[in-house]
């Protein structure tokens, strides 16, 4: 008789028409926005337009700024993209953190060793972009084949590859640091810009964006209609099948694997060459790690993920301006940018469930 | 395809929201100044939880505040892309001056003064200005080596205040000494520092560890404790945190610290700091800037025009006629009768140093340049403001040598 109802239940959905789910996120997004603005009417007594106001500010208030956003923006797509098509394989790759600093290490060792012996900048550039791209290649094929022949897990195996790049790194800029004792590397190759990405019309990050537009679109039709992508997508639904099928997952696994990789590498070889020109410990920023949301995010889709990435690095960049303008600290920016992913991410489950509320409260 | 229709209009619809605030922002107090205010940009390695850009933070707030310039306060910005990025930003949005404060920070200023050479960018404890020539790129710092001799005139007098009152003997006076790199500005501190001890206390020694940062509050807690538990009855800092004060307020150990008073954290303990006031410097380069005057490539405060300053002595920890000899001191460093590197007052290996090339002109392998004994002085921050002074001179033990 004292059973007690549950207010209410949790139950799975059916598969929602698209406007419906997109209505949820953007509900979120307005939603998160607003959180933002109460927490920050909270904290600092500020109106919450002005807020907006400065976060838009923040993003594209200057040509500078706006240059610098899609440069960000091109930066976190590209290592989303990169780890993209592990991911579509159902293959834990969180490597990519590790993977892109293996591929800057290597383009700042052709850059510092080589920077006063190779007269073409070319020529140099080439070296780099094979070098990198190897050194990414071969930090995503080890989990792989270790996963492919022996089934270790790859998600204990990539991250402590990353540890290794990182360590590596910190080794190396001691061995490089200039001057002796400042434990910093400082900016390679400043004044004979040996190695440099070349300024397209004046504007350094032009060629940065460029690349990542013909990537993106180079790695949906990969993806979507090559035949490899379908091996990935087989694989990655159901190995069994994919087995039956004929396809050696295998090798499937590793291929891939170096493909993410490789182009995690490429992307260490943008960012020291391209946007950087120094190398730290910390020049990924925890890139490869907020890649794996923006990829999720767009369910791996690389056209959504221009808009996931955008929108993190929007809230990033009007964040940091908010902290900036009203004096607060960077944690500010951190907080904001956490409250926005945990409505974006929290109405995923708004999309695959709802909540059925009993009507308890009449019988009673 | 239909998706993205979808993602699009949401984003609209978050824009949407944003430009409406844009039309209702108008009629805010924030642009009720008269006239367009200057605005100068700051940027600071760590932010205030850090003496050392404290220090920097106060100093611009001061002179900002005096000349009525609006201060652009960016903290937490690393050694790496990230400054050229801010130091950018800055000068396109309308700085007229961008200052910097820490010495990892040059190269990227020096980028963000290439491109913006309407600009002056000004950078503390940096060394490349005379080499670079750019005309809106500056070197600053101060004759902080004389701050430190008096801070160490003055652990010099507790050590034997201490000596006299039995609790160690004259030949156990051994100071310990928490150093952030292995770089010339801190042997030229931790150097001026025990000269300034062993004028007063001849029989003392040196003891130095490095933590290889310049803001680790756990290491260098932990660094002092190893130097208290080595037998150090006196420690002092370079480096950033309150780390060793802390340590050395639990030992019971007489701390000499840096950047700013840390009386709060070491009440019985803390002696006195010394530390660089920015703000004379801020205020000479702004104004500079406002005018259109030049900067001095390298400018170096002293004690004379308000940079080098000791805080508060702690009356209750020094000892008995600090305040006097102190003053004594002062008077005589900045007659000019006093030189703090005195080659008659050290010696290198067991003799006395007759000429040294130092690394002036900075490059990768640290090529010596420039003598820089002369009048039987070495002549510190003469040939350039920041410290060149790295000679490993008889009494001081490194511990160790952390590049960390």
């Amino acid at each position: 008789m004292k059973s007690k109802k549950a207010l209410f239940h949790i139950v799975k959905r059916d598969t929602l028409p698209w406007y419906k789910s997109w209505m949820i996120r953007g509900a979120a997004i307005l939603l998160a926005l607003v959180m933002c603005s109460l927490v920050t009417v909270m904290v600092t007594g500020l109106n919450p337009l002005d807020l907006y106001k400065t976060m838009f500010y923040g993003a594209f208030g200057t040509e500078r700024k706006t240059w610098v956003l899609f440069q960000k923006l091109a930066i976190l797509l590209g290592i989303s993209l990169a780890v993209t098509p592990a991911f579509k394989m159902r293959f834990w790759n969180i490597g990519a953190e590790g993977q892109v600093m293996a591929g800057g290490l290597a383009c700042a060792a052709i850059m510092i060793t080589l920077g006063n012996k190779v007269s073409s900048n070319g020529l140099m550039i080439l070296m780099m972009v094979v070098a990198s791209i190897v050194a990414g290649a071969v930090w995503g094929f080890l989990p792989a084949f270790f996963k492919a022949h022996w089934n270790t897990n790859e998600t204990l195996f990539t991250l402590m590859m990353n540890y290794i790049a990182i360590q590596l790194a910190a080794y190396f800029i001691i061995i490089w640091e200039v001057p002796k004792g400042s434990g910093k590397i400082g900016m390679i190759n400043q004044n004979t810009r040996m190695g440099w990405l070349p300024y397209l019309g004046g504007k350094q990050y032009a060629i940065i964006i460029i690349v990542i537009a013909i990537l993106t679109v180079l790695l949906h039709i990969y993806l979507k209609y090559s035949k490899h992508g379908y091996e990935i997508a087989v694989v990655g639904e159901s190995e069994r099948t994919a087995r039956y099928a004929g396809i050696k997952v295998e090798w499937v696994i590793i291929r891939t694997m170096i493909l993410s990789g490789a182009l995690c590498g490429f992307m260490g070889m943008l960012l020291v060459g391209g946007t950087d020109h120094t190398l730290s410990t910390d020049i990924v920023g925890g890139r490869g790690f907020t890649a794996v949301m923006v990829s999720w995010l767009a369910k791996f889709n690389p056209i959504v993920m221009v808009l996931t990435s955008f929108l993190l690095v929007f809230m990033q960049l009007g964040a940091k301006e908010v902290a900036t303008n009203f004096y607060l600290n960077e944690s500010f920016s951190e907080i904001l940018t956490g409250i926005i992913l945990f409505f974006i991410i929290g109405c995923e489950f708004f999309i695959t469930y709802k909540l059925q509320f009993s009507k308890s409260g009449k019988e009673a | 395809m239909k998706r993205f229709l979808a993602i699009m209009m949401c984003l609209v619809m978050v824009l949407a929201v944003v430009g409406c605030s844009n039309g209702a922002k108008t009629e805010t107090p924030k642009t009720d100044d008269t006239a367009k205010k200057v605005k100068v940009g700051f940027i600071c390695l760590h932010d205030e939880q850090s003496t050392y850009d404290l220090n920097f933070i106060n100093a611009a707030k001061a002179a900002c505040e005096k000349l009525g310039v609006e201060m652009v306060l960016k903290t937490g910005i690393n050694e790496d892309n990230s400054c050229y990025e801010t130091a950018a930003d800055m000068a396109a949005s309308g700085c007229i001056a961008v200052f910097a404060d820490s010495f990892g920070h040059e190269d990227y200023m020096i980028q963000a003064a290439k491109e913006f050479p309407d600009v002056q960018f000004c950078h503390s404890t940096g060394t490349k200005a005379h080499t670079e020539n750019l005309p809106n790129y500056h070197n600053a710092f101060a004759a902080i080596y004389e701050g430190r001799y008096l801070a160490g005139v003055v652990a010099g007098l507790k050590l034997n205040e201490m000596i006299e009152a039995g609790k160690f003997t004259a030949e156990e006076a051994k100071v310990g000494y928490v150093g952030a790199f292995t770089y010339a500005e801190v042997i030229s501190g931790y150097t001026s520092f025990f000269l300034g001890v062993r004028s007063v206390c001849p029989t003392a020694t040196m003891e130095v560890t490095f933590t290889g940062s310049w803001y680790d509050p756990t290491a260098e807690k932990e660094g002092a404790q190893k130097l208290i538990q080595g037998g150090c009855k006196l420690i002092s800092q370079h480096a950033d945190s309150l780390g060793a004060p802390s340590a050395c307020e639990e030992a019971g150990i007489p701390d000499v610290s840096y950047n700013g008073s840390t009386k709060e954290a070491g009440p019985n303990t803390y002696l006195i700091s010394s530390r660089i006031d920015w703000e004379p410097y801020y205020e000479y380069a702004i104004t500079a800037a406002m005018n259109g005057t030049p900067i001095d490539v390298d400018w170096t405060g002293t004690i004379a025009t308000g940079s080098v300053k000791l805080t508060e002595l702690n009356e209750g920890v020094v000892a008995a006629g600090t305040a006097e000899k102190l003053a004594e001191v002062q008077a005589a460093l900045e007659a000019g009768t006093l030189h703090v590197f005195d080659t008659a007052n050290f010696t290198v290996k067991g003799e006395k140093l007759t000429s040294y090339l130092a690394d002036v002109d900075t490059d990768d392998a640290f090529t010596p340049d420039t003598e820089v004994i002369k009048d039987g002085y070495f002549s510190e921050s003469e040939f350039r403001s920041a410290p060149y002074f790295d000679v490993q001179i008889d009494g001081i033990t490194l511990l160790d040598v952390n590049f960390g």
